[in-house]
């Protein structure tokens, strides 16, 4: 229980093979597996199209480099497929906390370009997903699609724009509250001249920086100075860098970070140990803001573990379907099928709604988006149709057979599964014919995948 | 920090205790029903900029300040002057809302907001939904409106276009639906026939089950069944045969399925609809056929034109009031991007048969001079005049027939009488 626990939350579900990797590893072994996954080759890219994994629907070739659609399979593929389940857990965090959308990007850089640029940047969020959020804070401000989605790309001394000092400030870094209004006007500022060239290529304009001093509301320098110095144009870029640094390391930054790591891996809902959030905060200063030390110190807290928060965490919709997927099984089914249904579920990958990210918890659950989850289970279903009864062969003994062996299989916490049991035995007769099984195995995974409880990791 | 979740959390218990029991939805749908008058929010999401909206023509300043930007005195709409006096004009490409102007079905409420205006989207759309500045993680004010209503409530009383409920929307005891695509809200099944409705009736029973230890669960239970509930009114809201084409787009269509929802009686009492694109820092583009904002006119003068000739010649336009707001305005002087950075007031629209149409309040004089009093921020941006609460009161009160005070928490009575 506790293995598939952590592999929900710090991956995204287990399939059969998975469990089987891990079950012979004890708690500590199996975190440390998934937190140190540096070790672990990441060759899974290279698995896509062979047989055995999930398959990809394409216009024309496979073209994950330049086609958004063929890039959100390649991201689903990993998903269900990396053997460092953590590294894509935390770059789809990232995703959320840096939130970035492709339909602006692409209207800069076109379609193929606005994809090349969306990929450079979950790529650099993934091979930082266990970084230093200095590190992470210091790329985005360079990354090209955050340039143009953010608007930094057209700011300079001329005319300073707010957008992405705001944003900086406001969602990755202090949070709203912690910041003035000057303090934007200062921070936007800082960043003149932090822009692109021609070919979307970051570029420092020395010739568009604003060289005067910068004063804040908090302090910058270790000894509590608060006013970036006038600086040649040709240095300026060490306001940035300042900037960046002292954010990174602010215990107003630092509470925030891993109050969000702590609502992504342990509850949304229970109010955490004011304590426990504070010796992640010090984990996190006393490292030089490394989110590693602290993912791998929630993993191991008992408030991690506690059986009261198992199975409570609203899925995200990318949750829901790589598990869903991991579980009921992929031979024949392609990552196609799941784009379309997640929009209507409310996450287009690399299509965040706004800059904040999605909205969480709760806020997933429309009945529109409800209905979204019950249809792709259906359709998943459909498509595993034959698979299932075939795997369902031992259980064709009777209809309580069948939905022990199908709540084995997709996991979720029915306080009973006598609605199931009335289902299989439910229509004509129990035989247990090829055909029954077939009905019924469908119609199993359908309700459980579309139940209230499998909504849950 | 803002955030949904404290309301979220403390939201749950009281939220499975008061299901509407689904046998009584046929006729909660006719008690609530179409006779009665429908309110649609539209959320024009990023900031509007009500100086491009709603064009202060005659003022200088207006064209010193914004020389990429500045839309030519030559090529508004002109509407009249308002009660200062001031001569104002719709944008260019708002042909289709200034005849609606004309008939007197139309109205321009000029700077709207609050004091202290948060420059910050996230902020200022929760200070806006909840309508409370000074605790934007509390319920939204629509939710609580509903709230009032006699309960059972329906699960269609409201309901939203979008993907997800709007914090406007969100409340502890009130669920709404939120169906982005009517052809999409269907239930399916990998079988057919009795198989199928047998997995249809299954689903439905286990969404009943509400763990009144587990309100998370509960809460997606519940949402499932008000899925399941709802399925066939809403199937017979995509047979509805509009008498106007809609805009091919995204609020084209969702006014299309409102309107629809409407003519079909289905017993919805409030919409929510959203365009955005707003957030216009950069190449803003007010004049040029391919311009952002241009684009972002067009978009809702064309959607919003369709639904009124629509409802007019079926009959429900007098049943009618749309709102629009947006989370801020923008500053008044053009950034070097050649757009505009967050701002402060910004305009709200009202149209439908009960507005009583018209420019209300006084425009801003653009003048940057410290000491002019319809500006804030050094100058940077235009005050608000009217409270935005007071014209949330005025549709609760003479509109929906409610209680402003017990809704807003607070005596907003002192609004534009647009309705």
């Amino acid at each position: 229980m506790a293995i598939d626990h952590l592999l929900r939350r710090a991956g995204f579900g287990a399939s059969s093979d998975d469990l089987a990797e891990y079950e012979p590893l004890s708690y500590s072994e199996a975190v440390d597996r998934l937190v140190n996954y540096e070790a672990i080759p990441d060759d899974v890219d290279s698995k896509i199209g062979q047989p055995g994994y999930v398959g990809t629907t394409s216009n024309g070739p496979f073209s994950p480099d330049t086609v958004i659609n063929d890039a959100r399979q390649r991201w689903l593929f990993r998903m269900i497929h990396s053997n460092r389940p953590l590294q894509e857990k935390m770059t789809l965090f990232w995703h959320n906390y840096f939130a970035t959308g492709y339909s602006k990007v692409a209207g800069a850089a076109k379609a193929d370009g606005g994809t090349t640029l969306m990929n450079g940047q979950i790529d650099f969020l993934r091979t930082n997903a266990l970084g230093n959020l200095r590190d992470l804070l210091l790329g985005i401000a360079k990354d090209p699609a955050m340039l143009i989605w953010l608007d930094g790309d057209t700011n300079t001394k001329a005319k300073p724009q707010e957008n992405f000092g705001r944003e900086l400030m406001e969602l990755f870094s202090r949070g709203v509250g912690y910041y003035t209004e000057d303090d934007v006007y200062a921070a936007a500022r800082v960043f003149t001249g932090w822009n692109l060239d021609k070919s979307f290529k970051f570029v420092f304009n020395a010739n568009a920086h604003e060289t005067t001093a910068k004063t804040f509301s908090f302090p910058i320098y270790a000894d509590g100075g608060r006013t970036i110095p006038a600086r040649a144009a040709s240095a300026g870029m060490q306001d940035g860098i300042d900037l960046i640094n002292a954010l990174a390391m602010h215990q107003e930054t630092a509470t925030r970070v891993v109050t969000k790591l702590y609502n992504y891996f342990v509850s949304e809902t229970v109010t955490p140990n004011p304590a426990f959030i504070a010796g992640l905060a010090d984990t996190y200063l006393r490292n030089a803001s490394a989110i590693q030390p602290v993912v791998a110190q929630i993993l191991l807290s008992p408030q991690f573990q506690d059986p009261s928060v198992v199975f409570t965490r609203y899925s995200w919709p990318a949750e829901f379907v790589a598990r869903a997927i991991k579980e009921t099984g992929w031979t024949g089914f392609s990552v196609g099928s799941a784009l379309t249904p997640m929009i209507n579920m409310s996450q287009q990958l690399y299509e965040p709604p706004n800059v904040a990210g999605w909205v969480l918890g709760q806020a997933w659950f429309s009945t529109g988006a409800m209905l979204a989850r019950m249809n792709f289970a259906s359709t998943l279903a459909l498509n595993q149709k034959f698979r299932l009864a075939t795997a369902a062969t031992g259980a064709r003994s009777s209809p309580q057979a069948l939905v022990a062996f199908m709540t084995s299989r997709l996991t979720a916490p029915f306080d009973s599964t006598s609605d199931l049991a009335a289902y299989a035995s439910g229509g004509a007769a129990w035989t247990g014919s090829d055909a029954q099984l077939q009905a019924k195995a469908s119609g199993l995974a359908h309700l459980i995948l579309g139940s209230p409880e499998y909504q849950f990791v | 920090m803002m955030t949904r979740r404290t309301f979220v959390k403390n939201g749950v218990a009281a939220f499975t205790v008061s299901l509407a029991a689904p046998r009584f939805l046929s006729d909660l749908a006719r008690a609530q029903g179409a006779s009665s008058r429908n309110l649609i929010v539209l959320d024009l999401s990023g900031g509007n900029d009500g100086l491009s909206l709603l064009v202060p023509y005659t003022d200088s300043f207006y064209y010193s300040r914004r020389p990429t930007l500045a839309i030519p005195a030559a090529s508004v709409l002109q509407i009249g002057t308002d009660t200062s006096g001031k001569a104002l004009g719709l944008h260019p490409k708002l042909t289709g809302l200034k005849d609606i102007f004309n008939q007197g079905r139309l109205a321009v409420i000029q700077r709207v907001g609050y004091a202290n205006s948060s420059r910050s989207h996230f902020a200022g759309t929760d200070i806006w939904s909840t309508a409370n500045p000074a605790n934007s993680s509390e319920s939204g004010w629509v939710g609580r409106y509903l709230a009032t209503l006699a309960p059972p409530l329906d699960p269609l009383v409201a309901w939203n276009t979008t993907g997800d409920t709007p914090h406007a929307l969100q409340s502890p005891s009130v669920s709404v639906a939120s169906i982005p695509s009517v052809s999409g809200y269907a239930f399916n099944s990998p079988n057919s026939g009795a198989e199928a409705q047998l997995e249809r009736s299954t689903a439905a029973t286990i969404a009943s089950h509400v763990p009144v230890d587990k309100p998370h669960i509960a809460f997606v239970g519940t949402t499932a069944q008000a899925a399941l509930a709802t399925l066939d009114r809403v199937a017979s809201v995509g047979t509805y045969k509009p008498s106007v084409t809609y805009p091919n787009n995204g609020f084209g269509q969702a006014l299309q399925a409102i309107a629809g929802a409407m003519s079909k009686g289905i017993g919805t009492k409030v919409f929510w609809v959203q365009t955005g694109g707003f957030d216009t820092h950069a190449s803003q583009d007010t004049t040029n056929d391919n311009g952002a904002y241009v684009k972002l006119m067009v978009t809702l003068n064309d959607g919003l034109t369709a639904l009124y000739t629509d409802l007019k010649n079926t009959g429900l336009l007098n049943d009618t009031l749309m709102l629009s707001f947006s989370e801020f305005g923008r500053r008044i002087t053009e950034n070097g991007s050649k757009g505009t950075d967050h701002g402060a007031a910004s305009v709200m629209l009202a149209m439908g048969g009960g507005v009583r149409g018209g420019l209300f309040g006084t425009a801003a004089s653009l003048n940057p001079d410290a000491s002019n009093p319809t500006l804030e921020n050094s100058g940077g941006d235009v005050t608000f005049e009217t409270d935005f609460r007071a014209a949330y009161a005025r549709v609760i009160d003479n509109w929906l027939g409610g209680d402003s005070v017990g809704v807003l928490g607070g005596n907003f009575k002192t609004g534009p009488a647009f309705v």
